[in-house]
């Protein structure tokens, strides 16, 4: 491992671009839900109310205020730790993303662990096989990553591994069963249960992650085996890896070790932004697998005009993006030496 | 960088990937069919906003609040029209009409071991007026007011309870209205303790419940589940089942396979190609309970082309009612063309129309569109409203109309219809109680046209000025005698079908899947008449 080295000024500047970041996203989200022609009142009250009911509603919601004011006042709460009541679950918005967002982040990990575990090496090994059947397969496994939707091979992945096989438990977090033994404090369902002693909730709990997590891992598969695929095919063409050979160093070593070792810096990048697409939630793996994570949250909210809900849920996915993105800036500062100001 | 060396590296990795797959594969044992104790319902959860029946308006917490609350007085669910007692044993009606004496149930008791009194019952209502939130119209409707309430409904003693009204009524309106799921009574020390800022504890009970029937509330987690737990103490007798579940499913075939393995009881949200493929499974049945919501065309009268009699006539000849049920509905919905759903007190069946191209022609030709005419329609982009509306712009093609569809999410359409800036809607109607003045003054109510009217329900979104029809429901409205009641609004529901801005089209069904040995599981005609008290399983469901 390379010795640590302080990230360089290009990542302090990132992270004083942050704020500027974050209020853009805010504002342009909040105006986007504010001039859409639906009345979030309309949620709270039915259909059936009256004129008198929905104006207090609207009153309620601040929605009577100019727009201006309703985003400065936002923006005061906001500053406070206050993202407002959903309209949709009727609790605060920050409870409920601290509730979905746990969900969202034990499928994202255990799929990237899945992606990074069978990508990285199935792309090694198509780069070192280039042009043979090892490699043709490979990428049709990764062609079928990227062009299968999501929905259909969640579904087939239910009936053949749930329905059929029995392999796996059925949608949801947890069996019905198991329900109510474990009290949250992570979030984390295995982690909760693990923390509990209840080793019977934590096993049914990754029971029920396994399979979305490997539907949403194969399409982490499917990119990063590609990239590797590319860096490793870049890195092999270079000269020290023929010097490598000509030392008489074993395939394997030039391959893992020092090939490996040179694509591992870019793909640190595309290893994290495809773990943050994927802690943005995904909504249609959620649904199928009736997961209430992040993804579901903001797209239910979205469809139901629950707007607090909408700037607090893209707050936490743009939290995330800019947080690991600067990870990943500093990382490949830190590991990489030509990245460093001289 | 260093690295580990290869033989090392693979070692661990196998190590890992070794321990990874044991955890999982040790899991698998660990999982559990629902146990012969609890019922587990697959639904459709999404839209539960709030456990306080004074604010919940969809049918999740409707649904919630028949099970974890009573009332003064129940629905009888085989036959609507009949009134129960609830908490209230009996009750007297005053000869001047307006004076109702509720008589309360001794030895009843809440969750909490409080005894439920009249003062309960009393404050419960009171509550409702003073919060005036989205159902609250239910009892306001009886002319109570927060400055009134107090006065007009009282606790006398500790079991009697009187109502007044502001008006008299037809009794069984009032009744109905107290039946209904908003007039849940709350357990008045547990919920007060819980108050904040002056909120009559309505923060607290949004998501806790504090009530005396059959069930109480276990967990809730939002898009998740709700478990309820069995009150041992219920005064009706403890329920068959220890828990229910309520898992949030969103999609028909996880539901579907949940069910086929057990893993799930009961199903509600199945898709025909679903239902059909379950009927052929001797595990599940499959029943249908119709509905109170109906589907329906609303044309909005500012547009002079749907003003004319004719066309509104011509249009109701146009929509081809079998074709679509048989092909797009299959069997979620029924025609129905009245404006009183089935299992309604005094709904009529009569389905005097179905498609005749040549008899709309013309009545099109009659009112001087013999070449058609161009108009928008306002549709949620969802199944299955939007794909009615792709039908019927096929068919309107046929006689020269061209129809243009305006697709939205539900919330945008219906801010445009409440604004009355449609031409047409195609939406969905629920009424909120089992009394049929909640569809008359829906479909034939209409005492302010202005913009400025402070009631905004289907005749005045589309512009319908009708004061012949807003006196004859208002008669209905207060008319003592129930048998002269259910002829007015049988007159009424004539009267709209055979002239009117609606086009009525089908009506709901619900669609009921349960594995074979499951009974008990009780779904009456409207989303607050749902029971779960009786919800049994035999051995081997």
């Amino acid at each position: 491992m390379g010795r640590f080295r302080a990230p360089g000024r290009g990542f302090w500047g990132g992270l004083a671009a942050v704020p500027v970041t974050v209020l853009g996203l805010l504002l342009v989200t909040f105006v986007i839900g504010r001039v859409i022609p639906v009345d979030p009142a309309l949620g709270l009250v039915g259909d059936r109310a009256s004129a008198d009911a929905l104006a207090a509603a609207r009153t309620g919601l601040g929605l009577d205020l100019p727009l201006w004011r309703q985003f400065l006042a936002y923006l005061g709460a906001v500053a406070r730790g206050d993202l407002g009541m959903s309209v949709l679950t009727g609790r605060p918005v920050l409870e409920d993303v601290a509730r979905v967002f746990p969900a969202t982040l034990e499928l994202a990990t255990l799929a990237t662990v899945l992606g990074v575990g069978l990508g990285v090496p199935a792309g090694v090994v198509a780069a070192a096989r280039r042009g043979t059947w090892i490699d043709h397969g490979l990428r049709v496994v990764g062609l079928l990553g990227y062009s299968v939707p999501v929905f259909w091979l969640g579904l087939m992945g239910l009936l053949l591994f749930y329905a059929r096989l029995d392999w796996v438990p059925g949608p949801g977090r947890l069996d019905v069963l198991y329900e109510g033994l474990v009290e949250p404090r992570t979030g984390l369902l295995v982690v909760d249960a693990l923390l509990a002693g209840e080793g019977e909730v934590a096993r049914n709990a990754l029971a029920h992650l396994i399979l979305p997590a490997s539907i949403l891992g194969l399409f982490s598969v499917a990119s990063i085996a590609r990239m590797t695929r590319a860096l490793m095919l870049d890195q092999l063409r270079q000269e020290y890896i023929t010097t490598a050979r000509l030392k008489g160093l074993s395939e394997a070593r030039v391959l893992w070790g020092h090939a490996l070792g040179n694509a591992a810096v870019p793909l640190l990048t595309v290893i994290v932004l495809s773990y943050a697409s994927l802690l943005e939630g995904s909504v249609l793996t959620e649904i199928v697998f009736s997961w209430p994570g992040l993804g579901f949250y903001i797209t239910n909210s979205l469809l139901n005009a629950d707007m607090n809900a909408v700037l607090g849920g893209t707050l936490v996915v743009g939290a995330v993006f800019i947080g690991l993105n600067l990870l990943s800036d500093g990382l490949y500062r830190v590991l990489d030496p030509r990245t460093r100001p001289p | 960088m260093s690295h580990l060396p290869c033989g090392r590296r693979a070692r661990v990795l196998f190590l890992v990937a070794g321990a990874f797959v044991a955890l999982v594969l040790s899991g698998a044992p660990a999982r559990a069919r629902t146990p012969a104790d609890m019922a587990v319902i697959a639904w459709q959860l999404d839209e539960l906003i709030s456990l306080d029946p004074a604010e919940a308006y969809e049918f999740a917490g409707a649904e919630i609040a028949a099970n974890v609350y009573d009332r003064l007085v129940y629905y009888n669910i085989d036959a609507p029209e009949e009134i129960l007692g609830g908490i209230a044993e009996r009750w007297d009606i005053g000869a001047d009409g307006r004076t109702y004496t509720f008589h309360i149930r001794d030895g009843v008791r809440f969750q909490s071991g409080n005894p439920v009194t009249a003062l309960d019952a009393a404050w419960s209502l009171q509550r409702v007026v003073l919060l005036n939130k989205g159902p609250a119209f239910i009892l306001t409707q009886l002319g109570l007011t927060p400055d009134t309430v107090a006065r007009r409904v009282r606790a006398v003693d500790e079991r009697t309870l009187v109502l007044e009204t502001d008006r008299p009524f037809a009794p069984s309106f009032v009744l109905n209205g107290l039946g209904s799921w908003v007039s849940s009574v709350l357990d008045r020390q547990t919920v007060l303790a819980h108050e904040e800022n002056g909120d009559l504890g309505n923060g607290w009970l949004k998501t806790h419940t504090a009530g005396s029937g059959p069930f109480s509330l276990g967990v809730w987690r939002p898009n998740e589940m709700v478990l309820l737990n069995r009150f041992e103490g219920y005064w009706q007798g403890a329920p068959a089942m220890k828990r229910v579940a309520l898992r949030h499913v969103p999609e028909s075939a996880p539901q579907r396979l949940m069910l086929e393995k057990g893993d799930a009881d009961i199903a509600r949200n199945l898709s025909p190609d679903d239902q059909a493929a379950l009927a052929r499974n001797p595990a599940i049945t499959v029943r249908r309970v119709p509905q109170s919501a109906l589907y329906y065309l609303g044309l909005n009268q500012k547009n002079p082309i749907l003003a004319r009699p004719e066309v509104r006539e011509a249009l109701k000849w146009l929509i081809d009612y079998e074709g679509i049920e048989r092909n797009i509905l299959q069997g979620s919905k029924k025609p129905h063309q009245t404006f009183l759903p089935e299992g309604f007190p005094g709904a009529l069946a009569d389905t005097p129309y179905h498609l005749d191209l040549e008899r709309a022609r013309a009545l099109l030709a009659q009112a001087g569109l013999a070449d058609g005419f161009s108009v928008t329609m306002d549709v949620r982009n969802t199944y299955p409203t939007a794909d009615v509306a792709q039908v019927i712009q096929a068919t309107w093609a046929k006689v020269g109309i061209h129809l243009e569809i305006l697709p939205g999410d539900n919330k945008q359409t219906l801010t445009r219809y409440r604004a009355r800036q449609h031409d047409i809607y195609i939406g969905r109607w629920a009424p909120d109680y089992l009394d049929p003045h909640g569809n008359a003054q829906g479909f034939a109510w209409n005492p302010d046209n202005s913009d400025t009217s402070p009631t905004t329900l289907l005749a005045w979104r589309n512009n319908w000025v009708i004061p012949d029809l807003t006196a004859r429901t208002e008669a209905a409205l207060v008319e003592p005698d129930s048998g002269v009641r259910r002829q007015r609004y049988q007159d009424l529901q004539r009267a709209v079908l055979a002239d009117s801005p609606y086009v009525i089209m089908f009506q709901d069904i619900n669609v009921i899947a349960e594995r074979v040995g499951v009974t008990g599981f009780a779904v009456g005609p409207n989303f607050d008449v749902v029971y779960y008290r009786a919800i049994r399983k035999d051995s081997g469901s």
